[in-house]
């Protein structure tokens, strides 16, 4: 008996190592909880869950067990006879004075935290977080820096339907950006959120943060980060067809490698949306200029890479006569976007080349032969 | 038509003088006036829409089945999310219970028919229309609506064609629900027999009165919601446009105002039902009558208070938060009570366990773990954690698929050799139920997992590290998908034949409705019947 259950663990250890090889993400990854997060409040959540959790565990022992004896005792195939009775005063007092005194005694310390979460004093640093369909915006209050964070290209591959790239193959798949918001340790920092056309929800399970992102509206959270490293994830309100794409990166940075990034940042970054971190990567970044790789990152999600759009909400390209007629139109919406419509501008999220490569890209694209030539001056122009 | 339209009400006039039974041919159907077939009508149509939007899951399920996009484009699955929704709570649950509520509330209280049954005719013949226009959109440019069954705007404004019959439908459906409301009460209140009083009555007639009155509350606001939504796209209206002064979040608290009464509509009926069947297979009188109504009563009051629970993380102001963390909290009181009472009703019967009986219990437990979420969910600072995951989609999938489904199924079971007069294969149904609660298991709980893991709801694709349990999920959900085909079976095996059932059915059931021979008469308690 000891011998073969010491087998079966055997087996069961040598099949979980060999997963471990084969899979080690899948299997080191495998969550089964809440995690613990990297700030005080979200330890403080953390166990307000696990609190309740087995308060609830605790409830469903005791009721589920009475439950369960009395299916196998008071069975009429062993002979059970049906008592009468049909209320008892003092039990019902019972179970109704016993769950309010938990759930007064479940209150006070989720009251205390919520009052913790809700206090703004003191924050060090404040930035502004701005929802898109379907990447955010970040803008550092009192500094020059701001810049878009979208779906990192790898996955932005994979994630097309049937792309043929296995999900497996692609770090961090759909929790990876192009550019990270980035923050240093040990400060207490404000996000004030909003967006700029549905609303979306910013949340960051290690900081214990998610609030909306609505469009007219500010909303303000805070965090104060105990651990460097980098945290992920997800936008977290139905906001379209990109939902699930819009993931959310934070690098916590030591205060020495905030400030040298920030110092770099500031005044000297250029909003382009292909951003380069290494110098290896340099190369491969010019050469995504190409409008079609631009048209696909930026604009595809709705207008699809065959151009033909999801109408009425999306509208085709292929048959548009703003495309096809004069392109100081084209230019105009491609930058300032169209009131009402979900067409957002993108002047302020790419550079003069990236706009014109769109443009031309999409005027000689699918068939179209526009002919004409925009060039980063004309966009120049028109800023 | 008008003058034959004419014969036929002369003719049913004669008919009801002779006592004949049911017309023959379509126009029993169409122009039916007799509540159990309008009950009838209402059951098989809650029974086909409950195949359309499992269908829609099944393709959702697909998809999630590994991460990557392999079968539908991620618009096309929030249409697939939005209208699965939509259909299950409109056209599956609610007219499940309204069809329960036709067939049985008259016979359990005497009373021989509807006390408005033209409008009872009226009131389901809606429903087809409003869901032809819903399921139509589908087929529209743009595609069907995607921006969730909530309908946050802005987002849902970007609806293409589908839009205004998205708007429309649900009128006409929430016309339906407040007729049928309004019917429910006004029979209750006036058509019992008379020694019948109030607290007498069945605890299946008190859940559906309350419920009633929640519909005839909640509707008229979900109706004004979507209004508004209307005028704000084709009249520029303003009413949820921060730019034109409006406020995006005031349609949330208004359709969550409605919303949270809803979900207690859906699950109120629920409880009368296995209040009814717990008792006859315990063999000894429910426990607490009293209290239960009262329960009943508190939850229907507490669900208009408690809203924006659902909306945590919108920025409302701390008092704010406080207010409908406490009053959420309290909502678990009374919703134990009704839990304890059933226990306290099995302890010390003596119990079998027929099919009705298994459903019931299923639903306890699997209600109560659902409650549990429910109780996590209230608190504030942890639903910031919970909110929008699949964590929430796991709780209110415990509380509406084991807890309302299994509520109408374990109805289904008890009621139907009353419906049909024969007794129902039980070996077949205690498989159904083995299916079902083992499938709907490994659905639903590994989604507490996904959530917890960081999972948000609501979208076509997922993080690798989620792969396992949304596998296990989408098997889960393909083997309940198929194991609802054996109820379809079963219950066309019951209506075409089998043991004849007694007018009992059941070992010494309470209640009016065992009063009459099986299958019941067309027409039952034209006098009134004496209650004890």
């Amino acid at each position: 008996m000891t011998n073969s259950s010491g087998i079966r663990l055997a087996g069961k250890i040598t099949t979980l190592l060999a997963l471990m090889t084969i899979a080690p993400a899948a299997v080191a990854d495998m969550v089964l909880n809440l995690r613990r997060g990297v700030t005080d409040i979200s330890q403080t959540v953390y166990e307000l869950h696990m609190l309740i959790l087995w308060v609830c565990v605790v409830i469903a022992i005791v009721v589920f067990g009475v439950m369960i004896v009395s299916i196998i005792l008071h069975r009429r195939s062993r002979g059970a006879e049906a008592a009468d009775f049909s209320h008892s005063t003092k039990a019902e007092l019972i179970w109704t004075i016993i769950p309010v005194i938990i759930l007064v005694w479940m209150a006070v310390p989720a009251a205390k935290t919520l009052v913790v979460m809700e206090d703004f004093r003191d924050s060090e640093m404040t930035i502004k977080v701005t929802g898109y369909q379907w990447r955010w915006h970040y803008a550092y209050l009192g500094t020059e820096v701001d810049f878009f964070s979208s779906l990192a290209r790898s996955s932005n591959i994979a994630r097309q339907v049937r792309s043929g790239v296995d999900p497996f193959s692609v770090d961090n798949y759909l929790l990876d950006v192009d550019k990270p918001m980035v923050v240093p340790v040990d400060t207490k920092i404000r996000l004030l959120i909003t967006a700029n056309d549905v609303i979306h929800s910013w949340w960051m399970p290690s900081f214990a943060v998610k609030k909306d992102a609505i469009p007219g509206f500010i909303n303000e959270i805070w965090f104060k980060a105990n651990e460097t490293g980098t945290y992920r994830g997800q936008c977290a309100e139905l906001c379209g067809r990109g939902h699930g794409f819009m993931p959310i990166v934070v690098d916590v940075l030591s205060k020495q490698d905030y400030a040298a990034w920030i110092d770099a940042k500031d005044g000297g970054e250029t909003v382009a949306m292909v951003d380069s971190t290494t110098a290896a990567e340099a190369p491969a970044v010019a050469e995504e200029l190409s409008g079609e790789k631009l048209y696909n990152i930026s604009c595809s999600a709705c207008h699809q890479v065959n151009g033909q759009g999801l109408p009425p909400a999306f509208p085709s390209l292929v048959d548009s006569a703003m495309v096809k007629g004069p392109v100081a139109k084209h230019i105009d919406i491609v930058m300032n976007g169209r009131v009402g419509t979900a067409m957002i501008g993108f002047s302020t999220q790419l550079g003069d080349a990236e706009l014109a490569a769109i443009i031309n890209y999409e005027r000689n694209a699918w068939g179209l032969n526009g002919g004409d030539t925009v060039q980063a001056s004309d966009i120049a122009a028109a800023r | 038509m008008g003058p034959e339209y004419e014969a036929t009400a002369d003719q049913h006039h004669v008919d009801d003088h002779d006592h004949h039974g049911a017309p023959s041919g379509i126009k029993r159907w169409l122009f039916s006036t007799n509540h159990k077939d309008i009950g009838t009508m209402y059951l098989v149509f809650s029974l086909l829409m409950f195949f359309v939007g499992g269908a829609m899951i099944m393709i959702v399920r697909a998809e999630l089945f590994q991460p990557g996009l392999q079968f539908v484009d991620p618009a096309f699955f929030n249409q697939m999310t939005t209208m699965h929704a939509l259909v299950m709570v409109f056209g599956a649950i609610m007219p499940a219970f309204v069809g329960l509520a036709n067939w049985m509330i008259p016979m359990m209280v005497g009373a021989p028919d509807m006390a408005l049954p033209r409008m009872n005719n009226w009131s389901f013949w809606l429903l087809p229309v409003g869901f032809t226009f819903l399921i139509a959109t589908l087929f529209m440019p743009g595609g069907a609506p995607a921006a969730g069954w909530t309908m946050y705007p802005p987002l849902v404004l970007q609806t293409g064609d589908a839009f205004p019959f998205l708007v429309f439908a649900i009128h006409i459906l929430g016309a339906s629900s407040i007729m049928g409301a309004i019917n429910i009460i006004v029979t209750i209140m006036n058509m019992r027999a008379p020694t019948m009083t109030l607290l007498k009555m069945p605890l299946f007639v008190w859940t559906w009165f309350i419920t009633a009155f929640l519909l005839l509350a909640a509707m008229p606001v979900f109706a004004g919601a979507v209004t508004m939504l209307l005028f704000d796209q084709f009249f520029g209206a303003h009413f949820f446009n921060a730019a034109g002064g409006g406020d995006p979040v005031m349609f949330q608290h208004i359709f969550w105002f409605f919303g949270h009464p809803e979900v207690y509509i859906m699950i109120l009926p629920a409880f009368g039902i296995v209040s009814e069947i717990i008792p006859t297979f315990a063999r000894k009188p429910l426990f607490g009558y009293n209290s239960m109504v009262y329960a009943t009563a508190s939850i229907a009051v507490l669900s208009f208070i408690v809203w924006a629970h659902h909306m945590f993380t919108v920025g409302m102001p701390l008092a704010g938060q406080l207010f409908f963390m406490f009053s959420t909290m309290l909502i678990a009181v009374p919703t134990g009570v009704k839990v304890f009472n059933w226990i306290a009703t099995m302890w010390r019967g003596s119990m079998t366990f027929e099919t009705p009986m298994l459903f019931s219990l299923a639903f306890v437990f699997l209600f109560t773990i659902g409650g549990f979420s429910g109780l996590m969910l209230a608190i504030t600072p942890v639903d910031f954690q919970y909110h929008d995951t699949y964590f929430v989609v796991a709780h209110f999938h415990y509380v509406l698929v084991p807890g309302s489904l299994f509520g109408i199924m374990a109805g289904v079971y008890y009621w139907l050799p009353k419906w049909t007069g024969h007794i129902v294969d039980e070996k077949l149904a205690k498989m159904h139920f083995w299916l079902s609660a083992i499938f709907v298991n490994i659905t639903f709980f590994p989604q507490h997992f996904l959530g917890l893991a960081g999972m948000p709801r609501r979208i076509p694709d997922y993080s690798t590290q989620f792969a396992d349990f949304n596998m296990m999920s989408s098997l889960g959900a393909f083997g309940f998908g198929l194991s609802q085909l054996l109820f379809v079976y079963i219950v066309y095996q019951t209506v075409k034949g089998g043991k004849k059932a007694s007018s009992e059915v059941w070992d010494n059931p309470v209640g009016l409705e065992w009063t009459v021979p099986s299958p019941a008469p067309y027409h039952t308690f034209e006098t009134a019947p004496e209650v004890r």
